[in-house]
């Protein structure tokens, strides 16, 4: 609330500022409005990873970005796709036919995440994903309207599978959520703890929301694997996690990775049952003198919930667009939003979130992805204090390559 | 009370309808407000955003169809997503993999909700009241776990870039106002296929069926042979609203599969007033209009839904269209 | 061959034991509607929401109350079957006279309800929720297999509350008016037993009944709005397998189907979600009243 105000008020100065200084017709000229809509999970499973946090996230990348001094306003709407895919398909049809919106950000849900992809390369706008997970966005549905963001599901399995084996968990057993996601996880993670030279001795696929994972987790105690990999999402890790700090997995120096966790899921967890999981995300809000920063500022709108790699991304994302409006001109940029993306890609991004890094030819964001382990109740110091670093994968290193992902952007 | 309303029926189908529209089994009042549904069929998309009043009709055709059976045999379905969502993804699959023309796309989806009706129809068929609901729920389940596993439905993803095409291979349908006119016409047609099977002698005995079942019997109809030909078309039509509504927006996915939309379809029903011709179109559109402008308040949406659930079934069970019928003692 | 036996029994054992104790929540929760369908004739869809509400409010007591587990485990079912009689008495009273998939209707009504309200209030993630200290510490060692405390605990809390709910029902007069009422309420009031309040506080009881589990699951499970849909599908389907309104038939379902499950979970994980619903429709298709019903 205090952030909306805080955009207000800035706005109304810079509106009062100007026949004060007197900056002549040229800026009027220039006065264009910019949309950009926030589509996400308000009232589901993704709330907490995406939801009001990421809308406050983008509010705080308009002010920081500086654009409103430049004659550009900026505005923000945002809606609760869900998770229906159609819901989310008629929101961002009518966000850009009939309310004039530029920009679609955030988008968790891999169903929405490729519906609203197509949506937005038909009308031309631009749609950077911050929350959806599948690789699907910069391979075989890759678009030029279109910047994957934060994470995907290569650069997780990369990061966990790889690094673990690094830290001597060179024999794996997975819990696999039995649906697409689940298989890809399983898959790519599979592959990479191989090539780090550790074993996979078996798997076992659950219903999507099971409740009750005793009994995977007794058959992979049965396996005697090192790692337990948890190749799942949302309620379904909840619970795994949970049930196993009760069966005491850990405790017998198993270790638990987690495929895919964020930092608001440690935090619904409580450390007690999380400590000692193992995780990958890209950004961590105590990882450096800027994150931190970021986190002091953003904070004071959040209600509560700290930022997640998720919620980092619609910051990191809007900042940089804006730059690129900057440059372009914003008229030019809300013409095609193919050309603000291309003027996005050209430019080395540089944010308080990912610190500098850069966009490739097929629109994923390239950072670094840093393996966590959730510290014990007594390691931790303050609120939200859960992570502590264990290796970092470079940019050059985690994602997939090019050549692999099939863009059909390019012809090489 | 059952004998009444199986003479009672046939008397007000006799009723005088507007010329012309007589022969479609409507009476005056409904004529009248058959008129005002064209109305707004024709000029809606020159007020309203096409893309929003598409999914609408996709709806109000699936409501109709649940309707069907609820309305006029008495059978409470909790399933029907399986024939709305498998429906989405046959058409999705014909059209984007093996390059259906559209209108077959959707006539796809049609016959797999047909062929999921006669499967799941000669179960269930033979239980009724809350057994009837519950086999139903549990064989929903079962196909919302073969979507799950199966290669072509895509997993979570669910079908990506189902192509509009081109209808009979001509008519270019990627302008949603072109699109339009297709939708409303499967609507108009299903809508008056159902109107037609409830005013035939077919459908005066369903409604003897549902208000006393052993009479029919002991007067000789074969009454599982008549549910089970309603549900199997109540399927087929909820199949052909799914298949449409894969065209409109290009993808087909789980959400219309899981039970929550089979729980939807009830509401809209019950909303628009059970048994009643409009009914089903009308909370159709109030809940999708609902879904779309309240998009902004979250998880008060669910809170809502579930307020108009309670308040419809403790003190206004008839519904909008049947409230409104009631208060001008008109049939509609 | 033996040494082949062995391992699959060694492998399958320690399941049977993890199938127990989901089937003590099947149990439990199926008990609760089935008390529920047998007196009323609602099939009470918030079952699940009474259920989650039955979790949270646990959780509220301890971190805005400082109130533990064990009074939890009193209290919440009281608060939750409290919040039962207001709805009874409010609501469903009014649908008695009219068909009953109007009770399910609207108790469906209230299931998204409840589930919006905790959303908006609590998020959807999930809530911390430790063991307590007595149960908790290393598993037991049972010989083929470590087991933690809480997970007996478990069984034996749903054992007990089922065996005297069936007591309660079959043995005394209260339960004899209870089981004259459902055969003719008219009769009964006209013996001057005052039925709708034993329906109100039927209601509550088997409401009750359901926080109960949720207390029971809280420290082992996700505390999260939508952990009772998730749950309240299958144990629809116990309930119509064991038999609509049968206390008895619901529970021992409860705890076979928890069993049939456990096992699908090794040799067909996948399916082990369905395979409930699979059992449904062979049962109703060859007992429609299902196995301890009354047809």
């Amino acid at each position: 609330m205090s952030q909306d105000r805080r955009t207000l008020l800035k706005t109304a100065a810079v509106a009062s500022a100007v026949p004060v200084v007197g900056l002549p017709a040229r800026a009027r000229a220039q006065s264009t409005t910019l949309k950009i809509g926030v589509l996400n999970d308000q009232s589901g499973v993704y709330r907490e990873i995406s939801g009001p946090t990421s809308t406050a996230c983008v509010r705080q990348a308009i002010v920081d970005s500086g654009i409103a001094a430049k004659g550009v306003n900026v505005e923000v709407v945002q809606a609760d796709h869900q998770n229906k895919p159609d819901v989310g398909a008629t929101i961002a049809r009518q966000w850009i036919d009939r309310d004039g919106v530029d920009v679609i950000v955030d988008v968790p849900n891999s169903a929405v995440a490729l519906a609203v992809n197509g949506i937005v390369r038909e009308k031309n706008k631009a749609y950077f994903n911050s929350t959806g997970g599948t690789t699907e966005l910069t391979g075989g549905q890759c678009s030029p309207n279109t910047i994957h963001w934060t994470y995907d599901t290569y650069m997780l399995a990369k990061s966990t599978g790889g690094a673990m084996v690094k830290t001597g968990g060179d024999s794996w057993f997975f819990i696999t959520a039995d649906y697409a996601f689940g298989h890809d996880l399983e898959r790519n993670t599979t592959k990479f703890v191989q090539e780090a030279g550790g074993k996979v001795l078996g798997s076992v696929k659950h219903p999507l929301q099971s409740t009750d994972f005793s009994s995977y987790l007794l058959q992979a105690q049965q396996s005697r694997a090192k790692v337990i990999g948890l190749a799942n999402a949302g309620t379904d890790t909840i619970n795994s996690v949970k049930q196993a700090a009760e069966f005491g997995v850990t405790r017998r120096g198993t270790k638990i990775a987690v495929l895919l966790m964020f930092i608001n899921d440690v935090h619904s967890l409580g450390l007690n049952a999380a400590q000692g999981l193992v995780c990958t995300e890209s950004f961590y809000w105590d990882l450096n003198d800027r994150t931190r920063a970021f986190t002091k500022r953003v904070l004071p709108s959040l209600g509560g919930n700290y930022p997640a790699m998720s919620h980092a991304g619609c910051y990191a994302s809007v900042l940089h667009y804006l730059k690129a409006v900057a440059d372009m001109g914003a008229a030019a940029a809300k013409a095609s939003g193919a050309d603000a993306v291309a003027r996005m890609k050209a430019m080395p991004t540089d944010d308080d979130c990912f610190g500098q890094g850069s966009i490739r030819a097929d629109g994923r964001k390239l950072h670094p992805a840093f393996l966590f382990e959730v510290k014990t109740p007594a390691e931790s110091k303050g609120p939200w204090d859960y992570y502590k670093l264990l290796q970092t994968t470079s940019a050059e290193d985690a994602w997939r390559p090019l050549s692999e992902g099939g863009c059909s952007l390019i012809r090489t | 009370m059952a004998a009444d309303s199986i003479t009672a029926t046939p008397e007000t189908s006799r009723v005088r309808g507007l010329p012309g529209l007589q022969a479609l089994g409507f009476n005056r009042a409904q004529s009248i407000a058959f008129l005002l549904l064209l109305a707004f069929l024709a000029i809606g998309p020159f007020f309203l955003y096409p893309v929003f009043l598409m999914k609408l009709l996709c709806f109000a055709l699936f409501a109709c169809a649940f309707n069907l059976l609820i309305g006029y045999v008495g059978l409470l379905s909790f399933g029907h997503a399986m024939f709305f969502g498998m429906g989405g993804y046959l058409a999705a699959h014909s059209a984007k993999v093996w390059g259906f023309t559209p209108e077959l796309a959707i006539l796809t989806g049609g016959a797999m909700g047909a062929l999921l009706g006669v499967i799941s129809g000669w179960l269930a068929i033979r239980r009724q009241g809350i057994y009837f609901a519950m086999i139903t729920l549990a064989l929903a389940q079962m196909v919302y776990f073969l979507c799950l596993q199966m290669r072509f439905t895509g997993g979570e993803d669910g079908i990506q870039g189902v192509p509009r095409g081109r209808l009979f291979g001509v008519f270019d349908l990627s302008a949603d106002l072109s699109m339009y006119w297709l939708v409303a016409a499967v609507f108009l047609i299903g809508f008056l296929l159902i109107n037609r099977v409830i005013h035939s002698p077919f459908g005066q005995v369903l409604t003897a069926i549902r208000e006393n079942e052993p009479r029919a019997i002991s007067l000789g109809y074969r009454a599982d042979d008549y549910k089970m030909l309603a549900f199997v078309l109540s399927a087929t039509l909820a199949g052909v609203a799914g298949g449409t509504k894969a065209l409109v927006f290009g993808i087909a996915t789980l959400t219309d599969v899981y039970w929550a939309m089979s729980g939807e379809v009830v509401l809209m029903t019950l909303l628009g007033g059970l048994g009643t011709v409009f009914g089903p179109a009308v909370g159709a559109a109030v809940i999708v209009t609902m879904q779309n402008y309240l998009a902004e308040f979250g998880a008060w949406v669910t809170v809502i839904q579930g307020g108009i659930f309670v308040i419809c079934v403790v003190a206004f069970r008839a519904g909008i269209v049947g409230e409104i019928a009631r208060w001008l003692r008109v049939r509609l | 061959m033996i040494e082949d036996i062995l391992f699959q029994l060694e492998l399958g054992l320690p399941q049977v034991v993890l199938g127990l104790v989901n089937g003590a929540f099947y149990a439990l929760l199926s008990l609760g509607l089935a008390v529920i369908f047998g007196m009323l004739n609602v099939i009470n869809f918030a079952h699940g929401a009474q259920f989650m509400m039955g979790a949270f409010v646990a959780w509220m007591l301890l971190a805005w109350g400082g109130i533990g587990y064990w009074w939890a485990l009193v209290l919440s079912p009281l608060i939750v079957g409290a919040f039962g009689i207001v709805i009874e008495k409010l609501l469903i009273s009014r649908l008695y006279k009219l068909d009953h998939l109007y009770g399910l209707l609207l108790t469906f009504g209230l299931a998204l309800i409840i589930e919006g309200v905790f959303r908006n209030q609590f998020g959807s993630s999930g809530l911390p929720y430790s063991p307590p200290e007595s149960l908790g510490g290393p598993p037991v060692d049972l010989g083929f297999m470590f087991l933690p405390k809480y997970r007996l605990w478990v069984v034996v809390a749903s054992l007990v509350v089922s065996l005297a709910t069936w007591l309660v029902i079959e043995k005394t007069r209260l339960g004899a008016y209870l089981r004259a009422a459902t055969e003719n309420a008219a009769l009964v009031q006209a013996f001057g037993v005052n039925v709708p309040r034993m329906v109100t506080l039927t209601y509550a009881a088997g409401v009750a009944l359901a926080a109960f589990a949720g207390v029971l699951a809280a420290p082992i499970y996700s505390v999260n709005p939508q952990m009772g849909s998730s749950l309240i599908i299958t144990v629809f389907a116990v309930v119509v397998i064991g038999g609509m309104g049968s206390i008895l038939g619901s529970v021992l379902t409860g705890f076979g189907l928890g069993l049939v499950e456990g096992l699908a979970k090794v040799f067909y994980p996948e399916a082990s979600s369905t395979v409930i619903f699979v059992i449904m429709a062979i049962v109703l298709l060859a007992r429609p009243a299902g196995l301890f019903g009354r047809a």
